[in-house]
C-alpha cells in the first residue's frame, strides 16, 4: 500500500448554497490515503452535493477542495479533466452506457485517457477478471443483473487506476445478498490497491461492514465523526441515533412495559465497544451483587473485527448501594451505562 | 420471366407506356426523397445537437445561439410546405440554376425536412439520461467525447425512428412538389389521375406510394430495433 503524507482529499470550509438553502455549510474533512470512509445522512442532508464537489461536477461557492494536494476549486472544466481521470465514481443506478458493450463501457475511461486500443483491451480483460465477469465482455448492460451492472461500474471506475473512488449510494438499488458481494469486492480492492474510498449511503449497515471511519452529515454539516465501532457503540447525536435505529437493539415492547420505579431487580442498559465488550461482565456483576445477573436482551455485533453492542441486564438485586457499586465498577469499561428501572424477578 | 410473358401480364393491368411512366415517376420520387432525406440528416442532426447542447445546463451552453437557432427552426417549420415550395424559388434558382425539375424540388424539400428532423432528433437527444453525461464528465471526458461516445450513441435508436418518420413525411411532400412541376409520382397523379380522370393511374400511384411508405417504415423499424440495446 502506497501511503504518502499528502491526504487523498482535503476539504476546507466548503460552502455550497442552492437558491433556497445551504446544501453544504462550512464542511472541513480529510481523507487519508487507503482509508474507507462512510458518509452517512438522510436524504437531503447534502451527501450527493458533497461527493459531486470532490470531482467538480458541482462547484462550491466558498472554501477549498484539494485532491492529492491540488486545489481544484478554481479550475476550469478542461483543467479539471486530468484530476477527474484520477477519481473513479460508482453510482446508485450504475450509469452504464446502454449502446456500448460491457468491454466498451469499461474501456471508455481508458480511451479518454488516450491509451491505445491493444493496451486498452488487455486492461479491460484484467478488470473484468477482477470483478468476475470476464465472460460478459461482449454483452450489453441491459442483459445483466443489477449486481453485475454494479460490478461493471466498479471495473469502469477502477480502469484508470484512480487514487480515489467515490461511491454514491452504490448498493442502495441492490438486494441484501448482492450488496454483500459488492461490499466485499470494494473491501478487496481497497486492500489490494490501497485505494481511498468515500462511500455515501443512508444505510448504517453498509458503513458498519466496510468503513474504517464514519462521517455523519445533517443539514449540510458534519455532526459526528469517528471510528465506526465507536460511533455505532455510542452515538452522540440524535441524527446518528436515528440512522442507527434498527441496527442497535431496543427493548421488546412487552419487556419495556414491565419496567417500573420499584421492583425485584434493577434493569440496566450497557453499551460496550472494543476489547471491553468481551469481558466477563455477568461474572463481574455477580461478584459485586452476590446474585447472578441475567442477559434479558441485546448482544454483540462486530465492525470489521471490532466488537460493539448493547446489553440489557437484570442485576438480580434491587439494592441501591449494590446497583451503584455495579455502575461505578462498569462505567470505565463501557461507553454508556444507565439504570432503566426495575422489573419483576419472574421476567 | 420472358419479356413476352411480362407484357402479357402487364397488359391485363395497364398499357406499356403507362407502366414506363409509373416506373420513371417512382424513380424520380426515390431520387427526390433520397437526396433531400440525406441532406436533411446531414443538416438536421448537427442542428439538433446544437439545440440540445447550447441550451441551459448543456455542455456547450450558449443561450444566444440556442434561442436564435430555435427561432429559425420554428420559422421554417411554420411555413406551409406548398407556400415554401413557391417562396423558395429564388433560393432554388441560386443553388440549382432552375426552379423546375427534380433537382429544383430537392431544395424546398430539404428546407422543410431538415428543421423537422432536427426537432425530432432533439427530442431523442434530450431523453438521454443526464446522469450518463455526468458519469462521462466524472471520467474526465472532453465535450467532444461526450457527444461522440454518450449523447449520439445513446440517442441513436430514437434518432433512427425519427429519421424514418422524416423520410415518410418526405415521400408525401415530394408528391406535393409534383404540383409545381418537380416530376415524380405526385406529378403523374395530378396530370393523369386528377386532370385527365384516369382513375387507374391514380390508383396505381397511391398503391405505389403505400408500398414505398411501408418499406421505408419497415426498414426504419428494423434498423432501430437492431441498434437498440436498452
Amino acid at each position: 500500500m502506497v501511503v504518502k503524507d499528502i491526504p487523498a482529499v482535503v476539504l476546507e470550509n466548503v460552502v455550497r448554497r442552492f437558491s433556497d438553502r445551504p446544501a453544504l455549510d462550512d464542511i472541513s474533512l480529510t481523507l487519508a490515503r487507503g482509508e474507507i470512509v462512510g458518509l452517512i445522512g438522510r436524504s437531503g442532508a447534502g451527501k450527493s452535493t458533497l461527493i459531486r464537489c470532490l470531482n467538480g461536477l458541482d462547484r462550491p461557492q466558498g472554501g477549498r477542495v484539494l485532491i492529492d494536494g491540488t486545489d481544484i476549486s478554481g479550475l476550469s472544466e478542461q483543467a479539471l479533466n486530468p484530476v477527474r481521470r484520477r477519481i473513479g465514481m460508482i453510482f446508485q443506478h450504475f450509469n452504464l452506457l446502454s449502446a456500448k458493450t460491457v468491454a466498451e463501457n469499461v474501456a471508455l475511461p481508458l480511451k479518454i485517457a488516450g491509451i491505445d486500443k491493444p493496451a486498452r483491451m488487455k486492461r479491460v480483460m484484467e478488470l473484468l477478471d477482477l470483478v468476475g465477469l470476464a465472460d460478459k465482455a461482449g454483452a450489453y448492460p441491459a442483459q445483466l443483473s443489477g449486481g453485475q451492472k454494479q460490478r461493471i461500474g466498479i471495473a469502469r471506475a477502477l480502469a484508470p487506476e484512480p487514487l480515489l473512488l467515490l461511491s454514491d449510494e452504490a448498493t442502495s438499488a441492490l438486494d441484501p445478498e448482492t450488496t454483500q458481494a459488492i461490499l466485499t469486492l470494494l473491501k478487496d480492492v481497497n486492500r489490494q490497491l490501497g485505494l481511498t474510498i468515500l462511500m455515501i449511503t443512508h444505510e448504517m449497515e453498509v458503513v458498519r461492514q466496510i468503513a474504517h471511519r464514519v462521517l455523519v452529515l445533517d443539514a449540510g454539516k458534519i455532526v459526528e465523526e469517528g471510528p465506526v465501532a465507536k460511533v455505532l457503540a455510542s452515538p452522540q447525536t440524535d441524527t446518528t441515533r436515528s440512522l442507527l435505529r434498527g441496527l442497535s437493539p431496543v427493548l421488546p415492547a412487552d419487556l419495556a412495559a414491565m419496567i417500573a420505579p420499584v421492583g425485584d431487580q434493577a434493569l440496566i442498559r450497557v453499551d460496550v465497544y472494543g476489547p471491553d465488550a468481551r469481558r466477563p461482565l455477568l461474572a463481574e456483576i455477580e461478584a459485586i451483587t452476590g446474585s447472578p445477573a441475567r442477559l434479558l436482551h441485546g448482544g454483540l455485533n462486530d465492525v470489521q473485527g471490532e466488537p460493539y453492542g448493547r446489553l440489557f441486564l437484570a442485576l438480580g438485586t434491587a439494592d441501591k448501594d449494590r446497583i451503584a457499586a455495579v455502575v461505578a465498577r462498569l462505567k470505565p469499561e463501557t461507553t454508556a451505562i444507565e439504570v432503566l428501572g426495575y422489573v419483576p424477578a419472574t421476567v | 420471366m420472358s419479356p413476352q410473358l411480362f407484357d402479357t401480364l402487364l397488359g391485363w393491368a395497364m398499357t406499356r407506356p403507362m407502366f414506363d411512366l409509373l416506373v420513371k415517376g417512382m424513380w424520380e420520387t426515390v431520387v427526390m426523397t433520397g437526396v433531400s432525406g440525406a441532406l436533411s440528416f446531414v443538416i438536421g442532426l448537427p442542428l439538433a445537437l446544437i439545440l440540445v447542447t447550447t441550451d441551459r445546463g448543456g455542455i456547450f451552453q450558449n443561450l444566444y445561439v440556442n434561442r436564435s437557432l430555435g427561432w429559425l427552426v420554428n420559422a421554417l417549420r411554420s411555413v406551409p410546405f406548398i407556400i415554401l415550395l413557391v417562396a423558395a424559388i429564388p433560393l432554388t434558382r441560386l443553388i440549382v440554376g432552375s426552379a423546375i425539375g427534380i433537382a429544383a424540388a430537392i431544395v424546398p424539400l430539404t428546407l422543410a425536412a431538415a428543421p423537422y428532423f432536427a426537432r425530432v432528433a432533439e427530442v431523442s437527444l434530450r431523453e438521454v439520461d443526464r446522469a450518463l453525461i455526468d458519469a462521462a464528465r466524472a471520467m474526465g471526458a472532453t465535450r467532444m467525447t461526450i457527444l461522440r461516445d454518450v449523447l449520439i450513441p445513446e440517442a441513436l435508436p430514437g434518432i433512427v425512428s425519427g429519421f424514418t418518420v422524416t423520410m415518410v413525411t418526405l415521400i408525401g411532400a415530394s408528391a406535393m412538389a409534383g404540383a409545381v412541376g418537380a416530376g415524380g409520382l405526385g406529378d403523374i397523379a395530378i396530370r393523369y389521375g386528377y386532370q385527365r380522370f384516369e382513375t387507374a393511374i391514380m390508383v396505381a400511384v397511391v398503391v405505389i406510394l403505400i408500398v414505398m411508405v411501408s418499406i421505408m417504415q419497415w426498414a426504419g423499424d428494423a434498423l432501430a430495433r437492431r441498434i437498440d440495446h436498452r
